[in-house]
Order: structure tokens, then sequence, then C-alpha cells
């Protein structure tokens, strides 16, 4: 007999799991390749099954502590990563920082050398700063790994992956399906995160928004531009519809909300334009009649609410993959974070 | 998923295999396994088979079979996947989950029985205690094997065994179920 053969009880080889991973953090949906990506989803899929049994929590990550450090309001994803790790059996810590009494850089790093001082093995970061999890994962300052939660108009990787999840929970393998981002691309890191990911596995992405509020270059980004919503709606298995960012809005970019909702909300007469099989999605918060009439968003092609339970499986995996093991399971290689 | 179970992830490339079963010899081992069940458990009235991915939960199914044939039952069979309750997590990368696929009536107050491709160990066997043990209170909870090859290192024994083959620690037993690879073996 000859090769190394290793002692070990294991059933299967380490499926997913290729050798010589690096990426320890989980910063842009497109640091994700479409293995890692559907490795993801498929280890969500079946967590989200085990959520339909008696078991309320798996002993995975005990031990493990995962911290919530967001500078930012939130309700679903900071609740929704609580409720992920807390299943998982990791402990769980809540930060939360008010970012206008500190001056941000150095906020960001005293609290990251406190919490390592700590023993942290993850911090789940929420920043009003683009680029805010990429410097707290790589200044040195601490060694747990990163999940970005959102940082400004950047990213929100795990949010990409739960859309993803929900869309192919509906509509199965998302090659070659059209999905239509409506509404604030320009300041929506969820756009940008769903553009990245969807593209890397096989979707055809389109955005509609007024010219004010898409982002400069969006003409090289992996999607097409539309400004004319009843005409892409027919075509599109998916419609997601993001909230004009108001509180970040120093300059006017539409004249007014009537305005905007008028050529840009998803009411019931657009709804309608949609193929039979199509789907609603929003990222929520929603504003009711500015973004999509409540008829819609309560109405049967509706997923928001799936959306909601589908983020603590994602974000369930995610921290499984991350900190299951003696390395993470997904490679996510960071230098394409911008 | 790749194509092999084993007792050791190894280079199999270059390892010459010896067949210790063929596909007769599983079936006549399934065969008296399941005559067995139905023995020990007086028909089996409330058995509920669990079969440990990947090659388990084929086993499993099989053993339903050869139960629905001999004694006309119908038993429930489903599939146990005992990752998240590894004791050797921390010490190797995060790996993919497979199915859990528990039956609609459940565990509790069953006598299940898990079935397994290759008993060696007994780690797995105790992962997947615990991972019954979250899902309810089963009667009892047996254990079913196709190959024992020794070396445990837990105080479990199977309750069913289809063969007993000594082995070497460093050897590699290969389980080819015809669900998965086509045919039915067992290497060494």
């Amino acid at each position: 007999m000859s090769g190394p053969l290793i002692h070990s009880t294991q059933q299967t080889d380490d499926a997913g799991a290729p050798a010589g991973l690096a990426g320890r953090h989980l910063l842009s949906a497109g640091d994700l390749s479409r293995a890692d990506a559907v490795l993801i989803l498929d280890t969500a899929e079946e967590l989200a099954r085990l959520a339909d049994q008696p078991i309320k929590k798996l002993p995975t990550l005990r031990g493990r502590v995962v911290v919530n450090l967001f500078y930012e309001d939130s309700t679903r994803t900071r609740a929704s990563f609580e409720i992920a790790a807390k299943k998982l059996s990791a402990d769980v810590i809540n930060v939360t920082a008010k970012s206008s009494s500190v001056s941000k850089g150095e906020s960001l790093k005293d609290t990251a050398l406190t919490l390592e001082a700590m023993g942290t093995d993850a911090v789940v970061v929420r920043h009003p700063a683009s680029g805010a999890a990429h410097r707290l994962a790589h200044a040195g300052w601490i060694s747990s790994s990163v999940i970005n939660a959102g940082d400004r108009a950047h990213e929100h990787p795990t949010q990409a992956l739960l859309d993803a999840f929900t869309m192919r929970r509906r509509l199965g393998n998302l090659d070659g399906r059209r999905v239509t981002i409506v509404g604030d691309i320009l300041h929506s890191r969820v756009a940008r995160s769903n553009i990245l990911l969807l593209h890397t596995l096989g979707a055809e992405v389109t955005v509609v928004a007024p010219p004010t509020l898409l982002p400069a270059g969006i003409s090289s980004w992996s999607c097409a531009v539309s400004y004319d919503l009843d005409a892409v709606l027919p075509k599109s298995d998916v419609i997601y519809t993001t909230r004009p960012k108001q509180e970040w809005q120093a300059a006017a970019y539409f004249p007014t909300l009537r305005e905007y909702s008028r050529y840009y909300c998803l009411d019931i007469r657009r709804a309608e334009l949609l193929p039979p099989h199509a789907i609603v999605m929003d990222c929520g918060p929603m504003n009711r009649g500015v973004q999509i009439a409540a008829e819609v968003a309560d109405g049967p092609r509706s997923v928001i609410v799936a959306q909601v339970s589908n983020g603590v499986s994602i974000r369930m995996a995610v921290l499984y993959l991350l900190l299951g093991g003696s390395q993470p399971a997904f490679s996510a290689t960071e230098e394409a974070a911008r | 998923m790749p194509a092999i179970s084993s007792c050791a992830p190894s280079e199999h490339a270059s390892v010459p295999a010896r067949v210790v079963l063929e596909a007769r010899d599983i079936a006549r081992a399934l065969a008296r396994i399941a005559h067995e069940i139905l023995e020990r458990t007086q028909g089996a009235p409330d058995l509920t088979l669990l079969g440990i991915p990947t090659r388990g939960v084929a086993l499993a199914h099989r053993l339903a079979e050869r139960i629905a044939e001999f004694e006309g039952v119908t038993v429930p069979a489903g599939s146990l996947d005992v990752t998240m309750y590894r004791d050797d997590l921390r010490i190797r990368p995060a790996r993919a989950l497979a199915a859990t696929d528990i039956p609609a009536a459940g565990v509790d107050g069953k006598l299940v029985v898990l079935v397994d491709d290759v008993l060696f160990s007994g780690r797995t066997a105790r992962a997947a205690l615990d991972a019954v043990t979250d899902l309810g209170r089963p009667r009892a909870v047996q254990l079913a094997v196709l190959v024992d090859r020794g070396h445990r290192e837990l105080p479990i024994r199977a309750d069913y065994v289809g063969k007993n083959i000594p082995t070497s620690p460093r050897d590699t037993v290969r389980v080819l179920l015809a669900e998965h690879d086509g045919q039915d073996a067992v290497m060494l």
C-alpha cells in the first residue's frame, strides 16, 4: 500500500472544502466564486430543512464568540445574525456604537482592539463608511473573521446570498434568470452585492432607476440599465424593489417622492405586467406607497417575508462555514473588494 | 460530492484494492440483518431506520425494502446528517452538509436503528446519538453496519453487523453501492 492514508472516521472527503484556503472573511459578494456561493446556498438549504425539525440548537459553534458590531441602526440584519449564531450555540455580544460621538477611524480601531483583547472569533460589522469592514479585516487590529453586514453604499453580501437563496428556492437554477432591480441603485449596497452575486450565479440583472440614482460607471457593471420599468417587467422573473435612501440624501436626487413613485413604484398595474411565475422581492425596510404598493408587498407574488426567514439560514451557513472548522470552507479572496 | 465512501479519505488511485464483499455477499448480509431486526423487534412495529449519509442512507432504504418483502410491513426510513455534531470539526476544515430527512412520524417513542456503511472509531455513531437526542426521545437506539472494521476509540458497538473485517488502522475500506457508484462491492 502506498500513499498517505489518513486515520479518520470521516465518511466522505472534504466535499466543498478545497485545500489551502486563505480567506476567512466575507466582505464582498464579488469575492465569492460560483462554487463558494453554491456551497453556501446548499448549506443554507440543509439548515433550513433542519429548522422544520424540533431541533432548536446545533452544538457546532459552542464556545465561539460572535460580536455584532453595529454602528448603524438595523432591525432584521442584527437580529438575524444573532439568531443564526445562537442557533449554532455561539455566544453573541451586541455592540452598538453611535458614530456621531467619536471620529470614525479612531473609534473603529479602539473598538476592534478591545474586542480582540476579549477574544472574539467573528465580528459582524455594519458601519456608515464604505470599506469599514475591509479596513477592520486587514488593518491588523484583529485576528477574528470579519463579516460585512453593510458598509454604507458599498456592500451587504449576506443580503445578496439570502436573496439568491430565496430566488433559487422559488425559481430553481438561476442561470439565465432575469432579475430587475428598481430604485436607488446609487446608494444601495444591496443592489451592488446582488448584481455581483447574481452575475456569478449566471442570472441576468437589469437595473431601473432615474439617472440621478445610478452610480457613475454603471455601464462597466455586469448589468443592463433601463429607465422604463413598464418595458422591463414583462421579461422579468424577479422584480426587486429598493428604498430611496432619503436619510442619506443631502441633495435632492428626484423632485418629489410622488413623482418618483409615479415612475418607479411597483404598483398593482405594474405588477400585472409581470409573467405569471415572477416573484416580488424587497430588502426592507419598505416604504409602502413609495417603492412598492402595499397590495403588491402583501400579494401572492411577494416573497418578502420568506427573505427574512431565509436570512437566518444563510447567516447560519456563513457562520458555520467560516467558523465551524479549523479553517473556512470557502475561499473569499478580498482583492476584489472596492 | 466525492464518489467514494471510505473510512479514510485516501490517495486511492495507487492502492490496489482487494474485493472483500461482492454484490451477492452484500445482499445476503442485508437480508440477514433485516431478519435479525425483525426477530429482535418482534416484527418491527415501532421501527424507524435512519441512515447516516452518504451510503448509510442507501443501506437504510434497502433494509426497509427487505423488511417489507419479508414481513409485509412498511418501515419508515430516512437520513440523519451528523456533520454538525462531529467531534473533529475544530481539527478539520468546515465541510458541506448532507441531507437530513426524518420520517414524518418523528423519533419519539420509536425504536431507531441507525444505519451506516462502516463502523471504525465509533465517533460517527457517537455524533449520531447526539443528533438523535436533539430530535426527540426514541424508545431505544440501535446500530446496524455493513462492515465492522474494528479499532474503536469509544465504548460503542453495533447491534447488527453485516461482516466483521479485520483491518490495520491504516487500511482503507471502501464501500461501493449501486445507488452511488453503479455497483455493489466492499474493497480493502
